[in-house]
């Protein structure tokens, strides 16, 4: 079950970079581990650690201000990528329950809302100013309300941002997607009894050649 | 059905709808999901129905084979140094025989990249819609099925119930006219357009992909050109069932027969957009002012012509010019550098995008010319694809041109089995995606077709294909 997500203040780390792409949030050689044995080691793994395995000093999360951030101010196109879950499974291990960017990729988004994870679209100029304004004051914490869908800038400035209703919902609520689907299951067998017989021929794999 | 009065309708709404189970109250829709495709990568989502106690609904509508972390060097199981890839791949063995689906196991025939087995079994079908734990499932919309990657959670939750919450993406439809020249593939038309729209242009969209030069593909060309739909950001890409799907399907493994077969038809025929039908936005190329494309960057999008130059942080447009020089950091490039002549470490010719047949045969045709300078690997899409490519002689040629000729399986496109890009290497790639880390820590990936891939293992560096065939 996801954590619910209802409202947030935490230390906000800039990333100053765009196109954060799942191989940088979650290499792919990390992919197989258990779910159960945490993600947080991985997440940025190349940028923050060297070859031997040792932090780099100078990346955003290893710096003493940011080390405890739970949320990240972005750029564009955070999360284009593969379809890995681990990408959110590394955030949110670490302790990442928000990501302020102009866009995102379309499947991270969509696994994001799985485990509690705020995603949140802003304007790239507002963007722009945060990561300056977190830079100049390494550690300031910034707040977010899910229920009134605003979001308060280090310079203290509310902001409003967007979020469908659904995500909203299962956020707030911290829904389990199958368990709720599966009160629907009598509906769900009519449909797939009706389209098995409208799409005979997808269904008759003893008469398959070869 | 045939209400004169309806509106038109895209191939996308059209299966959409058809998939439509129910919507809740703010705009999210319920779908069936056709067929799901597994493939090892599926270790988590079946460990979160065993903690949950949960079982598949519908063995029969998912199919698997191993492809991500499988070795190159051979299919056994011994191969696989690497315990929690041999993990993923019997994992996947055992979930086959527990739920009862169909698996395509290492040493079937019928084995390979999921992208590359589903259309060649037929279980690609126009008008199904198809998801996948993969981004790359776009590919199958090349046979004009609605078909989508999806992250570990959504693949428990169609495994559990065969559906799948999603919210209606927006329609595009990118139109492209006239003939591509000598030498220029699907994958530059691929990398082309995505230049052009950008590595996220068209994020919340299906594409379409439309006009006389799409229709002149064959379909493993659309199969390419579909494949890399997401790498533009797209939920996926289609292109419309025509005659050349249908004989492409026909007499496949699982597509339909006999009076089947003319039900499919019809129901396939249905599909193509209607006249009018809205798209949300439409965008139009000419496919005549395409060259061999190449990347020079860390994204699918930093790419030009081959003729091109690596570019000028300092001419780029602000907000552009620190992501330039960050990639070009990365990929150990000064600005202004001519792409042709760069030195080339290492080829990879492979991956769901570009290791059917035709692609095989494309790079055999310049393999043949001389011999790699540098090592070079091609693994083919699938293990009946080896073995076709072995009845044509191709694996000779590859062989006697110096390249290895491997297994089937993902290899060095996410590196996942241990083909890897050593650090600081260039490795020219006819694989998807070039991102910082993708080939290996500190790899740097140029993405191109696989004749242009071919060239740059005989040359050692990049050349224009177009060149070297008017040389020969």
């Amino acid at each position: 079950m996801p954590q619910p997500f209802r409202t947030l203040s935490a230390v906000a780390a800039p990333v100053d970079w765009q196109n954060v792409d799942t191989d940088q949030l979650s290499p792919v050689r990390f992919l197989r581990r258990p779910r159960s044995e945490g993600y947080a080691d991985i997440l940025f793994h190349d940028l923050r650690f060297d070859g031997q395995g040792a932090e780099r000093p100078d990346f955003v999360l290893n710096r003493p201000a940011f080390r405890s951030a739970g949320i990240l101010v972005a750029d564009r196109n955070f999360g284009v990528g593969s379809s890995r879950e681990s990408a959110v499974w590394a955030l949110v291990d670490f302790g990442i329950r928000c990501v302020v960017a102009a866009s995102f990729g379309d499947i991270f988004f969509n696994n994001a809302v799985k485990h509690g994870l705020l995603l949140v679209r802003e304007d790239p100029a507002v963007l722009q100013a945060e990561r300056r304004a977190l830079l100049a004051a390494p550690g300031t914490p910034l707040s977010i309300d899910l229920e009134a869908q605003t979001w308060t800038t280090a310079d203290g400035v509310t902001r409003r941002f967007e979020v469908e209703p659904g995500r909203k919902r299962r956020l707030l609520l911290g829904l389990d997607d199958i368990e709720t689907t599966l009160q629907d299951l009598p509906r769900i067998r009519r449909f797939a009894e009706e389209y098995r017989e409208r799409r005979s021929w997808l269904f008759k794999h003893a008469t398959m050649k070869g | 059905m045939m209400s004169a009065a309806r509106a038109p309708r895209s191939m996308f709404e059209k299966i959409w709808s058809d998939h439509a189970i129910l919507e809740d109250d703010d705009g999210q829709t319920l779908l069936f999901v056709g067929r799901h495709l597994a493939h090892d990568g599926s270790m988590h989502p079946f460990r979160f129905l065993d903690e949950k106690g949960q079982s598949v609904l519908y063995p029969d509508q998912v199919f698997a084979t191993p492809d991500h972390g499988t070795p190159t060097v051979s299919h056994d199981l011994a191969d696989i140094r690497d315990p929690s890839q041999l993990t993923a791949v019997t994992s996947l063995q055992a979930n086959a025989r527990r739920h009862g689906f169909q698996l395509f196991d290492l040493g079937d025939p019928r084995q390979g990249i999921v992208h590359v087995v589903g259309p060649e079994q037929g279980l690609t079908q126009p008008g199904l819609l198809i998801v996948c734990g993969d981004s790359h499932t776009s590919t199958h919309g090349a046979l004009g099925a609605l078909a989508f990657g999806i992250g570990a959670s959504e693949v428990a939750h169609v495994l559990a119930t065969q559906t799948l919450w999603q919210r209606k993406p927006k329609a595009m439809r990118v139109t492209v006219e006239g003939e591509l020249g000598y030498g220029v593939t699907a994958k530059d038309l691929a990398l082309f357009l995505i230049a052009r729209i950008g590595v996220n242009g068209a994020a919340g969209h299906v594409i379409e992909f439309a006009g006389t030069t799409v229709r002149s593909l064959s379909v493993e060309g659309r199969l390419t050109l579909c494949n890399m739909a997401i790498e533009a950001g797209a939920r996926a890409g289609m292109v419309a069932p025509d005659d050349k799907t249908f004989r492409y399907l026909q007499q496949r493994p699982y597509a339909p027969d006999g009076a089947d077969w003319q039900a499919a038809l019809a129901h396939w025929k249905s599909l193509p957009s209607d006249e009018g039908a809205p798209f949300d936005i439409e965008i139009a190329a000419d496919a005549t002012t395409i060259a061999p494309m190449v990347t020079w960057g860390t994204n699918p999008e930093e790419a030009v012509p081959v003729t091109g130059f690596v570019p000028q942080p300092a001419a780029a447009e602000e907000g552009r010019r620190e992501a330039i020089v960050r990639s070009l950091d990365y990929m150990g490039l000064a600005p202004g550098t001519p792409l042709v002549g760069l030195p080339i470490d290492q080829v990879f010719i492979g991956s769901c995008t570009n290791a059917r047949i035709e692609d095989l045969r494309a790079a055999a045709v310049v393999a043949r010319r001389g011999r790699a300078v540098i090592p070079a690997i091609v693994s083919p899409g699938s293990t009946l694809v080896k073995r076709a490519a072995e009845q044509e002689g191709l694996d000779r040629i590859f062989k006697d041109a110096g390249f290895e000729w491997r297994e089937s399986g993902c290899s060095m496109c996410c590196g996942m089995n241990g083909d890897l890009v050593p650090a600081g290497k260039r490795c020219a790639s006819t694989s998807n995606r070039n991102f910082p880390g993708r080939q290996g820590k500190g790899a740097r990936t140029h993405l191109m077709s696989p004749a242009m891939a071919a060239a740059a293992a005989l040359a050692g560096r990049i050349v224009d294909v177009r060149d070297m065939a008017e040389a020969g």
